[in-house]
C-alpha cells in the first residue's frame, strides 16, 4: 500500500492544481459525502453543552452497552441486504429464543416455573442453551433461505410470512403449561451473570459482559465478510447473481447460508435479550429488524446490493445509538423521537444513494 | 449539398479531472448523408454524443442544428428537436410491451387522462410497416432477441420524425442477415433527408454505408474525408496513429489429437436438436449461425448452465456431467459469456474481485482464509499479462472500457486453469487494437494446447482465426467447413439451411 502521507499530498496537490469551480465541487461533495458524521458531530457538541452530562465516562458506558446489544441482529441482517433482499422475520426470532433462553434458564426454585424437568443451571448448561437458541434462529434462517433460493421469491414476502409464522409459535409456546401468556421470569442468576455480569465499570456505570462478546462477533462477521470464500460469494451474488452463476458460484448455497447465517444471529441475540428485559413477553422483538435495517443502511450497507462493510455497520448503530440516548438525555418526548428516527434514516439513504447514482 | 449542413458543432471540449476527453472537435453532418464516425474505444466519440444530447455538459463549444444554435439539457429535449439516439446498450422497459416503449414519456391520451391504446397501437403499425418491421407492437420487450429490440428502438427514433439520428454501434448484435435489413432502412432515412451519424468499429460496414467519414483519436479530430477516398487501411492508420498491416495475427497452431467430443446434445428448455462436434487439443474451432441459431444455447449446454435433454460431452475419452458451472469449472471448462454486463461482469466490484471470483479456491489458507496478498498477486500477473488498462486493482469494473473489462473476465477465466475455452462473441463491442490483442490471447492458449470453441457473428473474424467452422442452423448443426478454404457465402448458404 502507498504512503498515506504521500497520498495525501498528492491529494493536496491534485486539489491546488483544480479550477475554482471543480474545486468548489469537490469540497461540496466531501461536505455531501460526509454529511452523516458531520451532522452527528454538530449534534454531540449542542447535547454536551446543553447536558454536560453527556460527555461523561458513565454515559460512554451506556453508549456502549447499547451498542453491542443492538449489534448482532444488524450484522446479520446486514448479509441479507448486501444480497439485495432484507429480512422481517429477524425482531421475532429473537423474541423467540429470548423466551426459550429464558425458560431453559429459569431458577430451580422458582414458583411459575414453565418446565420442571430440567437440567440444573450451571456453565455447562448456559451454554448447552446458547448453542440451541442459536440453531433455533439459524433453522428459521434457514428455512427463509429455502424459500429465497429455492423459488426465487423476494425476501420481503419470504420473511413477512416467517415473521406471521413465528410470531404464532410464540403466542402457542406461552400459553404451554398453563402459562397463559405471562411474561416469563424468574431467570437464574448464573444466566444474568453469564450475559450480564460486571466486566468493569466506567465511571459508576458497569459494562456487561456481552460487550465482549459483541467485539468477538463483530470480528468474526468481519473475518466471513472479507477473508472467507463464502464472504465474497456474497458480495458477487449481491453485485449480480447471473455472473455469479456463470462464474461458478452456487448462488443456492449462498444464499441460504448468509440468511442461516443472519438466523444464528437473531438467535444469539434473544440469548442476550433475555437477560436484558428480565422477564420475556410475548411481544419481544417486536419492531427489532427496523432499528437493524436502518443501522445497515445508514452505515452504507445499499439496498443496490453488493456493497457494504461490517465497520459500516458498527457506525450506523452507533449512529442510531447514539442520537437515542443524546435524545432521551434532552428530555425530548418518544413522539419527536421517531420523527426524528425517521428523518435520520431518509437523509442518510439519500446521502448514501448520491454515492451510486452515475455522475454525468 | 455543401449548404446543407443540418447539424454543426464546433471546437467542443470536455475535461473530466485529469483527463482532456474532448478537445475542440469539430463535427459538420449534411441532410441525406451518413457521416461515420470512428475511433478506438477511448478516442471521444461517445463523449462527443453525449455532449451534443446534455447527457455532459460541454466545457466550451456550440452546437448548431439547421443554422440555430442549440443547447440541449437532456436526451428528451434532444429528441423533441428532432435529435435521436439509437444506442449501443440497449435501456428499455424490458417487462413492458413494444408500443409502450416507443410512445414512453409522450402516450397518446384521451381528453389528457387516459391512455388511447388503439391510436398507439395504429401508429406503431404504421411506424413499423414503414421500416418492414415484422414484430407485433403488443409483444413483450423481454420475450424478444436483442436484434428485434434494436429496431424497436430504430422505429422510435423514427416516430419522433428525427432529422439527425444517431446509430451508436447498431449491429454489434445483429446477424448479417438483420444488417442489411438496416441498412435498407438506413438508406431510406437518407432518401429522406435524414443525417444520420453512423458510430461503428467495423470496416467493411462503414465503406458501405457511409459518405463521410470522420476520424477521431485521443480525444481530437483527425481527419475528415469522402467515404470513396479512404480505404480500409488508411481509416485504421489514422484511427490507431501506426500502421497496422493485419487484422489478424498470424496463425501459429498446429492442432492435435481429438480431446473434446460433444455428442447429441438436445436442449430440454430450447430448440436444439442432435448437436455433435470435436474439438482438438491445440484447435481454434468456430461456431457461425445466424441470431437464434442455437449458438449460445451449444455453449451454454456444454457448460450446464442450460438444460440438457440428452446428449454426452466427453473430455480425452472420460465422459463429463458438467451439470452445473461449479462441475465443469471443475472438469476443465470456461465459458465467456455473450452478454459482458448482464452475465460477465459484477460491476460494482473491483478488478480484483472480479479476477479472483471463479478460482477463489486457490487463495485459501488454513482452510478458510482468503490470502489478500495471493489474491493480489494473481490479478496483478493477469493485469500485466493482458495489459489491462487500469487505474488500479481497486478500481470499480464498470469504470473501466469494455476491451479491458472483457481482458479482465479472460484473466478470470485463465486463472481456473481451464482446458477448454467457450468463447461467446469474445471481441464484441471491443475497438480494432484490442481485438487483434484477444485475438492474439486466443492463438497463445490453442498454442499451449488448450481447445478454444468460439462463436461469433462476425465471419472475418471466424475466417480470420478458427481451424474448423461448424456451422448452425434453426438449433441443429448444418454442416462443417475447413476455414482455410471455405468462402463466407458457403457458410451463409448452410446457415439457411434450417431456417
Amino acid at each position: 500500500m502507498a504512503n498515506p502521507v504521500t497520498n495525501l499530498r498528492n491529494t493536496a496537490e491534485e486539489f491546488k492544481a483544480m479550477s475554482p469551480k471543480d474545486k468548489r465541487r469537490a469540497v461540496i461533495d466531501n461536505i455531501l459525502n460526509n454529511a452523516l458524521y458531520i451532522l452527528m458531530l454538530i449534534f454531540v457538541i449542542y447535547t454536551a453543552a446543553m447536558r454536560p452530562n453527556f460527555l461523561s465516562l458513565g454515559s460512554l458506558a451506556n453508549l456502549v452497552t447499547q451498542v453491542a446489544a443492538y449489534l448482532p441482529m444488524a450484522l446479520g441482517i446486514g448479509g441479507c441486504i448486501v444480497l439485495t433482499g432484507t429480512d422481517l422475520s429477524a425482531g421475532r426470532v429473537m423474541g423467540l429464543t429470548a423466551a426459550l433462553s429464558g425458560v431453559l434458564l429459569q431458577k430451580t426454585d422458582f414458583v411459575n416455573k414453565m418446565f420442571q424437568n430440567l437440567p440444573e443451571v450451571n456453565t455447562f448448561w448456559i451454554l448447552a442453551t446458547m448453542l440451541i437458541v442459536i440453531a433455533l434462529g439459524a433453522l428459521i434462517g434457514l428455512v427463509n433461505g429455502f424459500f429465497v433460493a429455492k423459488f426465487s421469491l423476494h425476501p420481503f414476502i419470504v420473511t413477512l410470512s416467517t415473521q406471521l409464522i413465528t410470531y404464532g409459535i410464540i403466542l402457542w409456546f406461552f400459553s404451554l403449561n398453563g402459562n397463559n401468556g405471562q411474561p416469563i421470569s424468574g431467570l437464574s442468576d448464573a444466566y444474568k451473570e453469564f450475559v450480564g455480569g460486571t466486566m468493569f465499570r466506567l465511571g459508576n456505570t458497569a459494562v456487561p459482559r456481552y460487550v465482549a462478546y459483541a467485539v468477538v462477533l463483530t470480528a468474526l462477521m468481519w473475518f466471513i465478510w472479507n477473508k472467507t470464500t463464502f464472504g465474497k460469494n456474497m458480495f458477487a451474488v449481491g453485485s449480480n447473481a447471473e455472473a455469479a452463476k456463470v462464474s461458478g458460484v452456487n448462488v443456492f448455497l449462498t444464499t441460504m447460508l448468509v440468511h442461516t447465517l443472519a438466523g444464528a444471529m437473531y438467535g444469539y441475540a434473544g440469548f442476550i435479550e433475555g437477560v436484558r428485559s428480565g422477564s420475556v413477553a410475548p411481544n419481544a422483538g417486536l419492531n427489532a429488524e427496523c432499528d437493524a435495517i436502518a443501522a445497515c443502511v445508514i452505515g452504507g450497507v445499499s439496498f443496490v446490493g453488493g456493497t457494504g462493510k461490517i465497520s459500516g455497520i458498527v457506525m450506523g448503530v452507533c449512529v442510531l445509538r447514539l442520537i437515542f440516548v443524546a435524545l432521551t438525555m434532552l428530555g425530548v418526548d418518544s413522539s419527536s423521537l421517531y420523527i426524528i428516527k425517521g428523518a435520520i434514516i431518509l437523509c442518510a439513504c439519500a446521502l448514501d444513494m448520491r454515492k451510486y447514482l452515475a455522475k454525468k | 449539398m455543401q449548404q446543407n449542413v443540418l447539424l454543426k458543432m464546433e471546437g467542443i471540449s470536455k475535461s473530466f479531472p485529469g483527463v482532456k476527453a474532448l478537445d475542440k472537435v469539430s463535427l459538420e453532418v449534411h441532410a441525406g448523408t451518413v457521416h461515420a464516425l470512428m475511433g478506438e474505444n477511448g478516442a471521444g466519440k461517445s463523449t462527443l454524443m453525449k455532449c451534443l444530447f446534455g447527457i455532459y455538459s460541454k466545457d466550451e463549444g456550440r452546437i448548431y442544428l439547421d443554422g440555430r444554435e442549440v443547447n440541449f439539457k437532456n436526451s428528451k429535449e434532444a429528441l423533441e428537436n428532432g435529435v435521436a439516439m439509437v444506442h449501443q446498450e440497449l435501456n428499455q422497459a424490458l417487462k413492458r410491451s413494444v408500443m409502450d416503449n416507443i410512445w414512453l414519456g409522450r402516450y397518446p391520451t384521451i381528453g389528457g387522462i387516459a391512455v388511447n391504446e388503439r391510436k398507439m397501437y395504429k401508429d406503431t403499425t404504421a411506424v413499423f410497416e414503414e421500416l418492414g418491421i415484422k414484430v407485433d407492437p403488443r409483444r413483450i420487450m423481454s420475450t424478444m432477441p436483442v436484434s428485434q429490440r434494436q429496431m424497436v428502438e430504430i422505429a422510435k427514433a423514427v416516430s419522433y420524425n428525427s432529422k439527425v439520428i444517431v446509430f451508436d454501434e447498431p449491429t454489434s448484435s445483429l446477424t448479417e442477415e438483420e444488417v442489411e435489413h438496416l441498412f435498407k432502412i438506413i438508406n431510406m432515412l437518407r432518401s429522406r433527408g435524414v443525417a444520420i451519424i453512423y458510430i461503428s468499429h467495423k470496416m467493411a460496414e462503414i465503406k458501405r454505408i457511409s459518405d463521410t467519414i470522420t476520424i477521431m483519436r485521443d480525444g481530437k479530430w483527425v481527419a475528415t474525408e469522402p467515404a470513396a477516398n479512404l480505404e480500409m487501411n488508411d481509416i485504421i492508420r489514422l484511427m490507431v496513429g501506426r500502421e497496422l498491416t493485419n487484422q489478424f495475427p498470424p496463425k501459429t497452431n498446429t492442432p492435435g489429437e481429438v480431446y473434446l467430443k460433444v455428442e447429441g446434445i438436445t436442449g430440454m428448455y430450447n430448440h436444439l436438436r442432435d448437436v455433435s462436434f470435436e474439438a482438438r487439443r491445440g484447435e481454434i474451432l468456430g461456431l457461425a449461425g445466424l441470431d437464434s441459431s442455437g449458438r449460445t444455447e451449444t455453449l451454454e449446454s456444454i457448460f450446464g448452465v442450460r438444460t440438457r435433454k440428452e446428449g454426452t460431452i466427453t473430455l480425452d475419452g472420460k465422459p463429463c456431467l458438467n451439470r452445473n458451472a461449479g462441475e465443469s469449472i471443475k472438469n476443465g471448462f470456461a465459458l465467456l459469456t455473450e452478454e459482458r454486463r448482464a452475465t460477465g461482469i459484477f460491476g460494482i466490484l473491483s478488478v480484483k474481485d472480479n479476477t479472483v471470483i471463479s478460482s477463489l479456491g486457490r487463495h485459501k489458507r488454513f482452510g478458510i482464509y482468503l490470502s489478500e496478498k495471493s489474491q493480489r498477486e494473481d490479478t496483478q500477473r493477469y493485469i500485466d499479462a493482458m495489459r489491462t488498462k487500469t487505474p488500479s486493482q481497486d478500481t470499480k469494473i464498470r469504470s473501466l472500457s469494455g476491451g479491458n473489462q472483457q481482458k479482465v473476465i479472460i484473466g478470470r477465466w485463465l486463472l481456473t486453469d481451464p482446458e477448454v475455452l467457450l468463447l461467446d462473441e469474445p471481441t464484441r463491442g471491443i475497438d480494432v487494437g484490442a481485438k487483434y490483442e484477444i485475438y492474439q490471447l486466443i492463438l497463445d492458449l490453442a498454442n499451449q494446447g488448450k481447445t478454444v470453441v468460439m462463436v461469433s457473428s462476425e465471419m472475418p473474424e471466424l475466417l480470420g482465426i478458427c481451424d474448423r467452422i461448424v456451422v448452425m442452423s434453426g438449433g441443429r448443426v448444418a454442416g462443417e467447413v475447413d476455414a482455410r478454404n471455405t468462402t463466407q457465402e458457403q457458410i451463409m448458404t448452410l446457415a439457411a439451411k434450417y431456417v
